[in-house]
């Protein structure tokens, strides 16, 4: 079964090879980040999210899920030195680990209800579990930065996680909180961990670190790392092959 | 994983080298017709087989756990293994270290980084993981927005 569903500004697929998958199942994930899309988005009026910005409401009535947030934000800004802050000009925009965050909750839905092999995308970050129709790892194509319509690398997984950060349009949507400027030495980086959230977090501080955000991402022991550099290099971690043989 | 080595930590692998080469030399003193003399004396500080003795290659094909030894800045113990005669393999199952974990001399100590240049791949995929795009312009369109109606 293969559902697919526009949230958060972003397409949402769910893909289950297990028999007598249910639509209601689905169902339920979707309204679930449609729920974390209204409280968390930047770009909702009505959400929790802009209402702090507004200065409507005061840290000490955030929501429980408002609270998690930051306090996970707050985690991973010490762990990648500074470099993930989800407050940006003094605005405050926790897109950089709410995407991570629902996939990966959505994904331990579907493992609670019983599902052994599917996967859960939310816009090229990805939560996988078992194995394809084919009984296979999930074979997960790297899209080439500068062309569209390419894969460049193919990873193959069954469990990871796999995010992607990267500027394919002029300009750029990462900044670095340290420069104050914006990410443009670098095309992509993909990073694959065991858990979704993690990927995507770190994806995204690492990409605010420039060419030094590969290294990082190797001094991690539970995560591998795919950095396309703008003359159409890659640099990439030693144990990120390991997704790249064997399907 | 520390991707640099402190200079202490240099040291304890010299001195953990040193003791497993020495280790394993008081086996290479038993000759292949063992005396009973050298069987008694050798020093057998090997945990989970029988006393190991030399092949053609000088030592018998195995795995082999030592003594757990004090390396000043903590514990060492090492486990060697031996192919074909030859010392094929040392592991650190206890390292003197904030962060213990297993070290392998036939593995790089550090994580490398390895780079290609990017290549079209034709396979057939499941999926495809790419940077949000829509979120990207999306973003990029609301910022310049938002920043014209300030």
């Amino acid at each position: 079964m293969k559902k697919h569903a526009d949230i958060m500004g972003m397409p949402v697929t769910i893909e289950i090879v297990d028999m007598h998958a249910r639509e209601e199942d689905c169902k339920e994930v979707f309204s679930y980040l449609r729920a974390i899309d209204e409280q968390l988005s930047p770009y909702k009026k009505t959400s929790e999210v802009e209402k702090i910005n507004n200065r409507e409401i005061d840290t000490i009535d955030y929501s429980p899920l408002m609270r998690k947030i930051v306090h996970l934000s707050e985690e991973t800004k010490y762990e990648t030195q500074g470099y993930f802050d989800i407050y940006n000009k003094g605005r405050l925009d926790p897109s950089g680990l709410v995407k991570g965050f629902a996939i990966s909750q959505g994904a331990k839905m579907l493992a609670a209800k019983g599902y052994k092999n599917f996967f859960l995308e939310i816009a090229g970050d990805i939560q996988t579990s078992g194995t394809n129709r084919n009984g296979e790892k999930w074979a997960v194509g790297i899209r080439n930065p500068f062309q569209n319509d390419e894969i460049v690398k193919i990873v193959y997984m069954s469990g990871e996680g796999v995010a992607t950060s990267g500027i394919y349009a002029r300009g750029a949507h990462i900044y670095n909180p340290k420069t104050k400027k914006s990410v443009i030495d670098i095309a992509s980086l993909t990073v694959i961990s065991q858990d979704i959230y993690d990927a995507d977090r770190f994806a995204t501080a690492a990409f605010a670190m420039g060419e030094k955000g590969i290294e990082f991402i190797n001094q991690k022991k539970d995560l591998e790392g795919y950095m396309i550099l703008k003359n159409k290099m890659a640099i990439y971690t030693e144990g990120f092959e390991k997704y790249t043989t064997g399907k | 994983m520390k991707k640099y080595l402190p200079i202490g930590s240099i040291l304890v692998v010299f001195f953990a080298l040193v003791a497993a080469r020495s280790f394993l030399n008081a086996d290479q003193k038993t000759p292949p017709l063992k005396s009973s003399t050298d069987t008694a004396s050798s020093d057998n500080s090997s945990q989970n087989v029988s006393t190991p003795t030399p092949s053609s290659g000088g030592y018998k094909d195995g795995t082999y756990t030592g003594d757990t030894t004090d390396a000043v800045y903590g514990p060492m113990q090492v486990q060697v293994t031996i192919q074909s005669g030859k010392i094929a393999d040392i592991k650190f199952l206890q390292y003197p270290n904030d962060n213990p974990t297993t070290l392998s001399i036939n593995q790089q100590a550090m994580p490398i980084l390895k780079s290609e240049a990017i290549q079209s791949q034709s396979a057939q995929v499941d999926i495809i993981s790419t940077a949000s795009q829509t979120s990207t312009a999306f973003k990029e369109s609301l910022s310049s927005a938002l920043a014209k109606a300030q």
